[in-house]
């Protein structure tokens, strides 16, 4: 396991009062190897092991070995470049998309233990499994209504009042349902950025995904909406497991209960997030934490 | 800074906005060299043809006397020929644009057939017009017909259209078709539900500009042997007995616009000529007409979407 050797894990007991109070029986030890379940350890939702990815000839990610921990929000951070999007887009097989993209290694789901990057499951079935929000806001040129039914849509659901319920709750759940609920047929662009974005978050929850991926879901937002959407992710780690990327270390800081810094294509660091950013045992995660280099 | 700098630097930029005057003078001229030569045509055409726009000029067939001579089998004839070509170029072209864009590969054939595509696009028609000659009317059996006219003009306008429905298809960003497929939607749900949709207004602007040409085409239309004189109208494709539509109409012999206005400026009486500016005059609104209905169309299917 070539990657063991560059990370560091760390389950320091620190953050008690975001961190779950779950059981870790449940992670039948998958992925686990380097972080040492303790009685603080929830069970682990996905596992990234031996994941190395290249575009072309180029090696962008190097063996990269990750728990994902179940209703917990995990940040990568790290410079640009470092490859944390393109791990974070390879959890729903967006590079499927794009010819050229190379990838070994697996992506265990759990608790089912799919392997997500198995070539005879559907890419489809795993993007059905686990929702993705972009970085610029990105609802289509629909109504507000038909933005979140989409999902449900393609599944073939052609009840109209389940799909209403659905569509309220999803909407609900995005914090949006007070502002577009007397709206609904009016165009997505209409809305105001923030709003824009918290509706695509609603398009994921329509379908109750079991993971959330969002790919610097702020970083194209005003101070504002950005606490809107944080304050969002902090509700949601209550019913979805999420993987947030992000450039803003501050918001890695406010949001996660687990942090990985990356470099150059490498897992360098892994741990709580206090842990991380309090006392990180590498030297390269401390630079860069401290801003003396990125 | 001296005041003498301070003077020189004003003669430098007075040289400089020199060049912006004159640019300004030669590009305002270039612009109003092609509108006045439009205007005069069109201006000159609807005086000499104005007396003969009268209704009657719409309802009569063509006749050996001017004065009672109309526009009727001529309009009707390119109405239905037009028809046939949306209908065949549309359906097609779309289909191919969508194909090319969405679901091919990108690999030397892909870069031939594309290479190919445009080159059509200047082809000129009457090798169209040659090509159908020998396929439709001969080898498909086709006849001098409504058909063989409307396919031989959905052939010219083909390459139009799928170029305009790539490009209508390329300006839809990258990050909508991934919302779509994160969802766990198949290639297909994104092009029926996204793709096509939303590059709706750049086709139907392709489809309008390639029938604004193909409204005009006489080379073609007549090397399949339209004719020039005809004095009865083709069935209508819609009528009061089950089931209600017919196609003996694609069969007809028929005759167009330009082919009309063609005929009358060849004899030699002056009230010819003028029925042939009328007709003239009649076609240019046809096309400009056309043009402003898809100005209309994409402005509003563009209104709701923002990128």
């Amino acid at each position: 396991m070539v990657g063991s050797t560059t990370i560091r894990m760390s389950e320091q007991p620190a953050d008690q009062a975001r961190g779950p109070a779950r059981s870790s029986s449940a992670t039948g030890g998958l992925a686990t190897r380097d972080a040492r379940p303790d009685s603080n350890t929830p069970p682990v939702k996905a596992a990234v092991e031996n994941f190395s990815f290249y575009y072309g000839e180029f090696k962008a990610l190097k063996s990269i070995n990750l728990p994902v921990y179940e209703k917990q929000v995990t940040a990568l951070i790290g410079p640009s470049g470092c490859g944390k999007s393109t791990l974070l887009r390879a959890c729903n097989r967006m590079h499927d998309l794009y010819p050229g993209n190379r990838y070994d290694g697996t992506i265990r789901l759990l608790p089912d233990n799919t392997n997500l990057l198995d070539p005879g499951v559907d890419p489809i079935e795993v993007r059905m499994r686990i929702g993705m929000v972009f970085q610029k806001p990105n609802p289509f040129p629909k109504s507000i209504y038909e933005n979140v039914a989409y999902g449900l849509r393609i599944r073939g659901e052609k009840n109209r009042s389940v799909l209403d319920d659905r569509v309220e709750q999803a909407l609900k759940g995005a914090a949006l349902w007070t502002e577009v609920a007397h709206r609904l047929n009016e165009p997505a662009f209409a809305l105001s950025g923030g709003q824009q974005q918290r509706l695509c978050i609603a398009r994921c929850l329509a379908t109750e995904p079991e993971v959330l991926l969002f790919d610097e879901p702020t970083s194209a937002l005003d101070p504002i909406a950005t606490a809107s959407i944080e304050e969002l992710i902090d509700q949601l780690r209550e019913r979805v497991t999420i993987l947030i990327v992000t450039h803003n270390m501050q918001q890695a800081a406010r949001v996660s209960d687990y942090t990985a810094y990356m470099y150059l294509g490498e897992l360098i660091e892994f741990g709580r997030t206090r842990q991380i950013f309090v006392n990180p045992t590498r030297r390269e995660t401390e630079d860069y934490i401290t801003g003396r280099f990125g | 800074m001296t005041s003498a700098d301070s003077a020189g630097l004003a003669r430098i930029i007075r040289r400089n906005k020199r060049g912006d005057l004159i640019f300004a003078i030669a590009g305002f001229l270039a612009l109003m060299i092609g509108v006045l030569t439009f205007l005069a045509l069109f201006l000159q055409m609807a005086y000499a043809g104005w007396e003969r726009l009268t209704p009657d000029f719409f309802m009569n067939f063509p006749s050996r006397r001017a004065s009672q001579a109309g526009i009727l089998t001529a309009w009707v004839g390119s109405l239905l020929v037009m028809l046939v070509t949306a209908v065949s170029a549309v359906p097609l072209g779309v289909a191919a644009g969508v194909y090319l864009e969405e679901y091919a590969s990108k690999n030397l054939v892909t870069d031939i057939i594309e290479i190919n595509v445009t080159n059509l696009a200047g082809v000129p028609s009457i090798v169209y017009g040659l090509l159908a000659l020998g396929v439709f009317v001969y080898a498909f059996g086709f006849g001098q017909s409504i058909l063989s006219a409307g396919l031989t003009l959905g052939l010219l306008i083909l390459p139009v259209v799928i170029v305009a429905t790539r490009e209508a298809i390329r300006s839809i960003p990258q990050y909508i078709r991934e919302g779509a497929y994160a969802l766990g939607a198949t290639r297909w749900q994104v092009t029926r539900d996204h793709i096509v949709p939303y590059s709706m207004p750049g086709i139907l602007t392709g489809v309008i500009i390639g029938m604004s040409r193909a409204i005009g085409e006489t080379a073609p239309i007549i090397t399949i042997g339209a004719l020039t004189f005809i004095a009865f109208l083709p069935e209508a494709p819609i009528g009061p007995d089950f089931p209600w539509v017919n196609f003996e109409w694609l069969k007809s012999g028929f005759t167009v616009l330009p082919i009309q206005m063609f005929n009358w400026t060849s004899r030699p009486e002056e009230a010819f000529q003028q029925n042939a500016a009328a007709a003239g005059f009649i076609l240019v609104l046809m096309t400009l007409a056309m043009n402003a209905v898809s100005i209309w169309i994409r402005y509003h299917l563009r209104k709701d979407i923002k990128w």
